[in-house]
């Protein structure tokens, strides 16, 4: 899955004590990239893609992958707060915010806290708001086979995705949970103090959704849209929620680079 | 040498297709409760309160409850009930609840009240004990799978401070918060009810058990992992500068008593039918692993070693540990429950027969483990209200007696013949006020 093709540099900051690593590649205005909840398996051909046009730094958020957990930890919305301390800690002083699945709840907590030094909030398949029909796919009460083919439109992406690294991908799977489950075991991938927070964010917002999503209920972006002043709703017809797996190309090219950088 | 008498109270309902060898499938949370006959449960929890009395008028020193939440293996979803109810009608045996599960209360305080009135109205009988629960506990009251460890220590902590200091005062902690800590109803028995652990598995809670002298109560564990877990204790123990001994080791043993050597399999074999008690190996269900394996609930690194190099993590022994803990679920789904019965008497994990057989056997486990305390588990499984009265009675009137002489023996003291804090001896009997 990995691409190979362009060095990347790995960097790391400290945060509330706490080590904060990023995969950085590409060159130009910075785009900062949350991973789902599963954990971020490396450079994937979405950062590939970015790196083109963007300074990508794919970020492994706090208690994550090469992250040390902050134990304090109790909700997305602090690591949210750690997270734009990283941002300006990696010397990003303006940037283009990426959030992807549980990935996109942090993003949103992010821009609710401090939009001011956001160009573009990217959501593509974004938990954080609680869907008004149907639910978020509660990954605690699904195996990992069930949860990670949930996310995509067919068997034929899973495997081409997924396959052939099941049993690292499962273990990375594996440890992720602890985190997410460290917070937001309840509510479930959502909380009720986001949305009003969202009214005063005035950067852009790009929502991006798979047609076929069947873990976040295309309802929640709808919710994004009418939170958030100036959101427009990109939806790739018939793809799943890892939209940015299955068309990595296409979802990195709605991401815009700001008029200035 | 303490005799307990436990069973998990299954939910036997032939009617719902379910519990069966042509039946539906049982699945770990994987069944809506639409198929619960009330009517059938009345029934059920009457006859399982029957058989306690009976117990106790056979001679048992403990009535042993335990809970487990949205299952049909065990019907104690609420055992603090049950407690309450044999609380005012037994007169003398000991109610070992093994035991709350102490994560999942998000009020403790209202756990010590309710802990303390049992203990008022059986007039000092309550045996408290903790568990940590497994996965389907965490699901079923929606408590945060990695704090489980902390919560289970806090509440413990917080429960103990409310029995044992005057209020009011103020509890600010990680998981539990209050401002006017008085409950208006203190335990019977002074400072505190009896504290024993149950477990299974867990290492952290075997040395945190020998960290507060608790007796520690192995469940239905197979004899050598039991000696070793109780050696551990014991290291523990001497690390700490005291000697862990007998009234420290409690076990739990599957035993059937019958009156003929034919009956007595016959009957033992339904150990292994009816709900499907995951519990019980060889059982007819499905566990879905990740449902007990939930993140955070058992011990893990912090940090991943390295996310880059997956052989790594590999090399390290993390991809084995998972594959062994779901390995087994996969193996124990395609279990032939007739075969591992067969499997379990030859190890001594079933132990069935006429009082004349199973005494020997039951000695055999007594020399092997040295335990204080022992509960014998049965009724369970498919077994009807008949069967388990034929065992009580014949345990009451030739089994008991016998492990008293035995204990006697081999000098097997219960933690109320030797204080398990001062290691001194008690001058009360088991089994009496």
């Amino acid at each position: 899955m990995a691409a190979a093709a362009a060095a990347q540099t790995e960097r790391s900051v400290v945060v509330a004590g706490r080590r904060v690593r990023a995969l950085i590649g590409g060159s130009g205005p910075a785009a900062v990239v949350l991973h789902h909840s599963t954990g971020n398996p490396g450079w994937l051909p979405f950062h590939e893609e970015l790196s083109t046009r963007f300074t990508t730094f794919a970020v492994d958020m706090p208690g994550y992958g090469q992250s040390e957990r902050p134990e304090w930890a109790r909700e997305p919305r602090d690591l949210a707060v750690m997270l734009n301390r990283a941002t300006r800690a990696f010397g990003i002083a303006r940037f283009v915010l990426v959030g992807l699945g549980f990935g996109g709840f942090v993003a949103a907590e992010m821009a609710a806290l401090d939009a001011s030094r956001i160009d573009q909030l990217v959501l593509v398949g974004a938990a954080g708001l609680q869907p008004r029909e149907g639910e978020i796919a509660d990954q605690m009460m699904m195996d990992y086979h069930e949860y990670v083919s949930a996310g995509f439109r067919d068997a034929e992406r899973y495997e081409a995705s997924y396959g052939h690294q099941a049993k690292e991908l499962r273990e990375l799977w594996e440890f992720s949970r602890e985190m997410t489950a460290r917070v937001t075991w309840k509510p479930y991938m959502f909380s009720r103090r986001l949305a009003p927070l969202l009214a005063d964010v005035d950067s852009p917002a790009l929502l991006v959704w798979g047609e076929a999503d069947a873990i976040v209920p295309l309802d929640v972006a709808r919710q994004y849209q009418e939170a958030l002043p100036q959101a427009v709703l990109e939806v790739i017809p018939g793809a799943g929620h890892l939209v940015e797996m299955e068309e990595p190309s296409r979802v990195a090219s709605l991401v815009r680079v700001p008029a200035v950088a | 040498m303490f005799i307990g008498y436990f069973t998990e109270r299954p939910y036997q309902d032939p009617n719902s297709g379910y519990f069966g060898s042509a039946g539906r499938d049982v699945t770990d949370l994987g069944m809506s409760n639409e198929s619960y006959d009330p009517r059938l449960g009345a029934e059920l929890y009457n006859r399982y309160l029957d058989e306690k009395v009976y117990a106790e008028e056979m001679g048992f020193d403990g009535l042993m409850l335990n809970e487990h939440h949205s299952t049909p293996f065990c019907m104690g979803g609420v055992l603090n009930v049950e407690a309450a109810i044999l609380a005012r009608i037994t007169k003398r045996a000991k109610i070992v609840l093994l035991g709350n599960v102490l994560p999942v209360w998000d009020d403790p305080l209202w756990l010590a009240e309710e802990l303390a009135e049992i203990d008022m109205i059986s007039r000092g009988r309550l045996v408290t004990g903790w568990v940590r629960g497994t996965g389907r506990e965490s699901i079923a009251h929606n408590a945060q799978p990695p704090f489980n460890w902390e919560r289970f220590q806090e509440a413990h902590d917080f429960i103990v401070k409310a029995w044992t200091t005057p209020g009011p005062f103020r509890w600010e902690g990680e998981h539990y918060n209050y401002r006017y800590v008085n409950p208006w109803s203190r335990p019977y028995q002074q400072p505190h009810p009896p504290i024993w652990v149950p477990g299974v598995m867990s290492r952290n809670t075997v040395a945190w058990a020998a960290q507060h002298h608790y007796p520690y109560v192995m469940l239905a564990t197979e004899l050598e992992p039991t000696r070793q877990s109780f050696e551990y204790y014991a290291q523990q123990a001497a690390g700490a500068g005291w000697e862990a001994n007998t009234e420290h080791r409690g076990y739990l043993m599957k035993v059937h008593v019958d009156e003929t050597e034919e009956l007595a399999e016959a009957t033992a074999r339904k150990y292994v039918q009816g709900p499907s008690n995951p519990f019980l190996e060889g059982n007819q269900g499905n566990v879905r692993s990740f449902i007990q394996n939930l993140p955070g609930l058992t011990q893990r690194n912090n940090l991943l070693p390295t996310v880059t190099t997956y052989a790594a993590a590999a090399a390290r022994g993390r991809l084995e540990q998972f594959q062994r803990a779901t390995g087994q679920a996969v193996d124990r789904r395609e279990g032939d429950y007739n075969g591992t019965f067969d499997e379990q008497i030859a190890k001594k994990s079933i132990i069935t027969g006429t009082p004349e057989t199973v005494i020997p056997k039951v000695r055999e486990v007594l020399e092997y483990i040295r335990p204080g305390s022992v509960f014998f588990w049965d009724g369970d499984g498919a077994m009807t209200h008949e069967d388990s009265m034929r065992s009580l009675r014949l345990m009451g009137e030739e089994v008991i007696p016998a492990m008293r002489e035995i204990s006697k023996e081999l000098d097997l003291k219960s933690p109320f013949e030797r204080d398990p804090v001062t290691g001194k001896d008690l001058t009360q009997a088991p089994g009496t006020m």
